[in-house]
């Protein structure tokens, strides 16, 4: 067992608390860079998905996770950002640049959403982001001289200085770098004053107002943010998509992103990375048992819907802080080993307190 | 009379989302969750309506009371096995369980080999009837959606009104602790909502079901009936239906006065304005919390 003893406040708010997270991560950091070498070039292209899910998701998770206010629309901020990259860069616009326009961008229509957002709470948030998020989707759809419509917008590959970016090595170092420095931006949000206000109103609104914090301009900013990463994720899933229609982001989208989050654990950021890795080797794990399955179950179109369902379920009601809970229980159980104890991590009863007298 | 007949088919349309708007609210009402399932529900039913039928050669008013029982048993069954666990955990879990319920019935019914792969008609007594009212024609199929919509109505606002069950409901629906302590059994009166809203959205799914036809996906149309619940305000049971009438309206005279796009995103607009205008529903109870 490790105890740390603390020497001044700094170390409170430290991003690495102690030598082993500086070891770990610093090894993860290396295979991450060693990566292209070590793989082949399908499972770099995997690796380079679950880095962009993670950057979406990381915005999701500062929405839903740490402010409390959960997004049934995500998809179309990711949307956003995927055609203001694919139409700035077909223009001729450098791809950086590029990307700072479609998280902008991105932000900009947080912020128009957030506006209802202020006024209604719970599930009514939910059913206005799933409202808006569906008439982006027909506006993506229907917008033909911006957005090709429904036939679809070719994105040229990412070139600067004469360089091009689009290779699978090239293309996965971009991704890296994005998802690095937004992990670190998110990790210092949340120990500034700002991301202390997002906790905060996430547990409780009323006490949070009691202590002086706007909520109007918290939960925008909060908005603003996460629609700024969801962009900036979308900018490079243009890339490595190369061709986007309406329908990648549709609220099947929106629903996989929420279910990578929770998945993964709400109110956490590892959360975000293991809910990725689940959402993007969910797919190929299912292909791969599809030869063993009967064929009725193997082959059923609704097979990966099914999984998904039940994952879900499984997750809510047997580990609902995620992977990451889980994690964090095997980590206990190794730490205190041998003194760990079965109700630890036990879930109080209680009963429903009423929402709507908010 | 283009007018009229316009109105007819929204407002036809607008009691189907009325009746799936019923279901999310009644769930609401007693356990302050939205079940993002009832769309699937819906499906469910509706494909239990049509092996009925179709496997077992039932006549069409006994396969619907067997799917309305079996959906019944069927609501009570899922209450008992996921949602009660997490009675009482944040909001959003219930939400998130509800939507993973909602994969697991479409999967699961895309797994029955030769049904639930294919698109069904389900052979109603009714079906192609027409009736000529002076310049108005009237399909039989949605007077008779018209028509179960309203006796349902009335049946569900008496039962809230006046018998004990309904009050019981309301009462844990406000308030669940001070409920049981009450001598309400709390439990128990959930599952029956939770099979109450299986048999409101069965009786939807057979009546969308001449309309459109049985298939698997059919249960999307739920994400069309938020809008109808919000509107209404969503712990109000004739405002889902008011709601869903609007937005039925609103559908279709958006899809043939404007230009293409709007017919499918006018529910979402009018929602959005909605709610920015007036947050609690035409019909919504005003609350805040005292602190």
């Amino acid at each position: 067992m490790r105890f740390l003893f603390k020497t001044s406040y700094a170390q409170d708010i430290a991003l690495a608390k102690h030598g082993g997270h500086r070891f770990w991560y610093a090894l993860l950091g290396l295979a991450l860079l060693a990566a292209p070498w070590a793989l082949d070039e399908y499972w770099l292209a995997q690796l380079n998905f679950v880095l962009i899910y993670s950057v979406v998701g990381l915005g999701l998770m500062l929405l839903a996770g740490f402010t409390g206010q959960f997004s049934i629309g995500h998809a179309a901020f990711l949307g956003t950002g995927a055609y203001t990259q694919g139409v700035l860069v077909n223009l001729g616009v450098p791809f950086p640049l590029a990307m700072v326009a479609a998280a902008l961008l991105s932000a900009a229509v947080g912020v128009v959403v957030a506006m209802p957002a202020l006024r209604v709470k719970g599930i009514y948030l939910g059913i206005a982001t799933l409202a808006f998020g569906f008439i982006v989707e027909e506006v993506f759809a229907r917008w033909e001289s911006v957005t090709g419509g429904n036939a679809g917008l070719h994105v040229k590959s990412p070139r600067l200085a004469g360089i091009d970016f689009g290779g699978g090595e090239a293309f996965y170092f971009v991704c890296l770098v994005t998802t690095i420095l937004c992990t670190l931006g998110v990790l210092n949000l949340l120990r500034a004053p700002t991301g202390r206000a997002f906790v905060a109103i996430r547990d409780s609104e009323v006490s949070a107002q009691s202590m002086g914090i706007h909520l109007a301009r918290y939960k925008t900013l909060s908005f603003a943010v996460s629609a700024a990463l969801a962009g900036l994720g979308g900018a490079l899933y243009a890339h490595k998509i190369s061709f986007l229609s309406p329908d990648q982001f549709s609220i099947l989208q929106s629903i996989d992103l929420l279910l990578m989050v929770v998945i993964g654990g709400l109110g956490s950021v590892h959360g975000v990375f293991l809910g990725a890795i689940f959402l993007i080797s969910m797919p190929q794990l299912i292909a791969m048992s599809k030869d063993w399955l009967p064929e009725a179950i193997g082959q059923a179109p609704g097979l990966q819907g099914l999984v998904y369902g039940v994952v879900l379920i499984a997750f809510v009601l047997f580990e609902p802080m995620g992977l990451y809970g889980r994690w964090l229980k095997i980590r206990t159980w190794l730490q205190l080993f041998p003194f760990y104890r079965r109700g630890m991590f036990k879930r109080q009863k209680s009963f429903t307190k009423s929402d709507r007298l908010k | 009379m283009q007018v009229l007949q316009l109105l007819l088919s929204g407002i036809a349309q607008g009691c189907i989302y009325g009746l799936i708007a019923l279901g999310f609210v009644l769930i609401y009402k007693a356990t302050e969750t939205v079940s993002f399932a009832q769309g699937d529900l819906m499906m469910l039913g509706a494909f239990a309506a049509f092996a009925g039928m179709a496997l077992f050669g039932l006549p069409f008013w006994a396969a619907a009371l067997l799917a309305l029982a079996a959906m019944v048993a069927f609501g009570m069954l899922v209450e008992l096995a996921v949602i009660r666990p997490i009675l009482g955990q944040p909001q959003f879990s219930i939400v998130m369980l509800t939507i993973g319920i909602g994969y697991v019935l479409r999967g699961l019914i895309t797994m029955v080999p030769g049904i639930g792969t294919e698109t069904h008609t389900l052979a109603v007594p009714y079906k192609d009837q027409v009736w000529k009212l002076g310049g108005l024609v009237v399909n039989v199929e949605q007077a008779v959606v018209i028509g179960a919509t309203a006796v349902l109505c009335v049946l569900l606002f008496a039962m809230f009104r006046y018998s004990k069950l309904g009050i019981a409901m309301q009462a844990s629906s406000q308030n669940q602790l001070a409920a049981y302590y009450m001598g309400i059994p709390v439990k128990r009166l959930n599952s029956l909502v939770w099979g109450l809203a299986a048999a409101v959205a069965t009786v939807a799914g057979m009546l969308l079901a001449p309309i459109t036809f049985v298939h698997a996906n059919m249960g999307f149309i739920g994400l069309k009936a938020f809008p109808a619940a919000v509107v209404g305000g969503f712990g109000s049971l004739p405002g889902a239906i008011v709601g869903g009438l609007i937005i039925g309206v609103v559908e279709s005279l958006a899809g043939f006065y404007l230009p293409d796009g709007f017919k499918d995103t006018a529910p979402y607009i009018v929602v959005l304005a909605m709610l920015m205008l007036k947050p609690n529903g035409l019909f919504g109870e005003k609350l805040r919390k005292k602190v």
